[in-house]
């Protein structure tokens, strides 16, 4: 059988440390289940640097990592901790290069997953970063996906953040694109959402709504396949950007560049604006199938 | 005096004139940014650069902060290119994006600053962990009080990290005394965490005692010294301070007046060639 993410990742963290000889760190990686299973049982004098609780320390150390060469892999658990990891990774790391001219390369592994597990741990937070000059960001949810994004990595000096998703690390199934000839809407889906669009679209084109689905890897450089441009270009009822994040981020920015390209009406649906709690009703989860599907049938109808 | 002692007065004395420089030219409005001069803050960088360059004969990573000409030009930093990195030149150290705050130098292992006070500490703290170089961080009394510098304190010492934390202490946080904001010294603090500090005055000699600990394990210095001018531009405010530049000279007598006329001169006709290229 296929590689899963999850078994992806720990190859790719064992090859970074004992074949590159570079620097994975975070907290409290050799415990609890070695991040859902995506790290090596490695320690120490291998390059898996456990790093003390001080959140907004350990982004300037990982930064001061990459000065030295070390290409971190800057593990951070849950992506809500990015409130205190990001501000030296950001202004220091992201900005080296253009102002000093001094390459300061980190992988980023910032994991989402969500659940009646409150506001600060729960869903994505790449919008964070977003606005920023210098980062990169993606969202892979494949294996393949991931290993393709790791050796971009290491070709080059970026800094990357990998928004992963926990819902993702069982997947060994690559996701495809859906083009429909002549379609009403594409969806354009990020991260953890791509797999509840996917069998959205699956159900709406059974009932002949007329879905295609574009597959959102790289999200800063936004990219994607011309041919899906073209899908939108001649869809009817125009996009929609779906993301794990609040709307107020990524997905508008997204949405807004599409419409510009397309000269189409973007919607958006992401997280609900508001704080999640920890009870199932007061929870803010990624759009399901059930709420996209419905989305999409106000789109149609209003229209 | 010791030859040694006279080798840090010319140091010094090389930085105060440049700076001086700086002041006068920020008044002539050649400089047009915010620049922050490390006039009577001096002897703490030449001593330093002294004991490790030229005695200890190590190259040190170097982490600095906004007040940060003392430091590139002590550590070795060309001070044509800094001349040119004020001037908003492109032949400047960071090609003018760097201002007089953010200088960084290849050459001299010295990393630019972000302007967030303290971010050289976890940063610095990162790039000695990684690399196992001397390194060498210079905070100032008001930067030691940002949590992230507090937490990295803990880490190097935990670590044990060829690590020299060096606090310019200059009881001011712009315009706000240390009195005001905190009930700690800098020293206190590093002993709560384990690491080996002292809390001495920028006299060369006072400095030169500890240096048989540089980056044999974690260290802090608090030196405490003073500024001359103002937090940031070319002002005087309007109390008076004691300064070791002045004191020492006056110490050292006709030798002393001889050395600050020569590089007085030295200093301004560089001043001068740059300042025509334009
Ligand atoms: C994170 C952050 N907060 C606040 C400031 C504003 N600020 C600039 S310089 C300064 C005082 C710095 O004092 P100190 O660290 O003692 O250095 P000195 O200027 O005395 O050399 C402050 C508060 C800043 N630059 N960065
Ligand atoms: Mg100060």
């Amino acid at each position: 059988m296929a590689k899963t993410v999850r078994e992806t990742i720990k190859e790719i963290v064992y090859y970074h440390l004992k074949k590159k000889k570079f620097l994975a760190m975070g907290q409290c990686l050799s415990a609890v289940g070695w991040v859902g299973g995506t790290l090596p049982e490695l320690y120490e004098k291998d390059g898996m640097i456990e790093l003390s609780m001080a959140d907004v320390a350990g982004g300037g150390i990982a930064t001061g990592a990459a000065l030295a060469g070390k290409r971190p892999i800057y593990i951070i658990r849950y992506q809500g901790f990015n409130w205190y990891n990001a501000p030296m990774i950001l202004n220091y790391a992201c900005k080296s290069k253009e102002l000093w001219n001094v390459s300061c390369p980190i992988f980023i592994r910032s994991i989402a997953m969500e659940g009646k597990i409150g506001p600060v741990a729960g869903s994505s937070h790449h919008s964070l970063y977003y606005r920023m000059p210098g980062i990169k960001i993606v969202s892979p949810m494949t294996p393949k996906e991931y290993k393709g994004i790791y050796e971009k990595f290491m070709k080059g000096d970026d800094v990357y953040y990998v928004s992963e998703h926990r819902g993702s690390f069982n997947n060994h199934k690559e996701l495809i694109d859906v083009e429909i000839n002549r379609p009403n809407l594409v969806i354009f889906a990020i991260s953890i959402t791509r797999f509840e669009a996917k069998k959205a679209v699956e159900i709406l084109n059974k009932k002949n709504f007329r879905i295609s689905l574009c597959n959102i890897l790289w999200i800063k450089p936004f990219k994607v396949k011309k041919k899906m441009i073209n899908q939108l270009k001649k869809a009817k009822y125009g996009g929609l950007v779906i993301d794990d994040d609040y709307e107020d981020g990524i997905a508008k920015n997204i949405a807004n560049d599409l419409s510009i390209i397309s000269n189409k009406k973007i919607h958006t649906l992401g997280l609900k604006n508001k704080s999640a709690g920890f009870s199932k009703k007061g929870d803010n989860l990624p759009p399901d199938c059930k709420e996209i599907i419905s989305k999409i049938e106000k789109i149609l109808v209003k229209k | 005096m010791r030859d040694k002692n006279l080798e840090i007065f010319k140091k010094v004395s090389f930085v105060r004139h440049f700076e001086l420089q700086v002041f006068k030219n920020i008044k002539n409005k050649n400089i047009k940014i915010p620049a922050y001069l490390s006039a009577g803050q001096e002897f703490i960088s030449s001593s330093l650069s002294y004991f490790i360059i030229k005695e200890l004969k190590i190259k040190p990573l170097i982490f600095a902060q906004h007040r940060c000409h003392a430091t590139y030009l002590n550590f070795g930093g060309n001070p044509k290119k800094l001349i040119d990195e004020l001037l908003g030149k492109k032949s400047g150290t960071n090609s003018g994006l760097g201002g007089s705050a953010s200088i960084s130098s290849k050459k001299i292992n010295m990393f630019g600053h972000d302007g967030h006070m303290g971010t050289q500490m976890p940063i610095g703290l990162g790039a000695c962990f990684a690399s196992k170089k001397p390194t060498i961080i210079f905070l100032g009394d008001a930067s030691i009080e940002e949590d992230y510098v507090m937490s990295s304190i803990g880490w190097a010492s935990f670590k044990k990290l060829p690590i020299l934390i060096i606090v310019e202490d200059n009881n001011l946080s712009i315009l706000t005394q240390k009195k005001v904001r905190r009930h700690w010294e800098a020293n206190d603090l590093a002993k709560g965490l384990k690491m080996k500090s002292v809390n001495i005055k920028d006299d060369p000699k006072d400095i030169e005692k500890s240096k048989k600990l540089f980056f044999k394990e974690p260290f802090l210095m608090n030196i405490n010294t003073t500024r001359l001018f103002w937090h940031a531009g070319a002002g005087e405010d309007d109390y008076k301070r004691f300064d070791r530049y002045e004191y020492t000279k006056k110490k050292i007598g006709s030798i002393g007046k001889e050395i600050d006329q020569k590089i007085k001169m030295e200093v301004s006709n560089l001043w001068q060639k740059q300042l025509e290229k334009q």
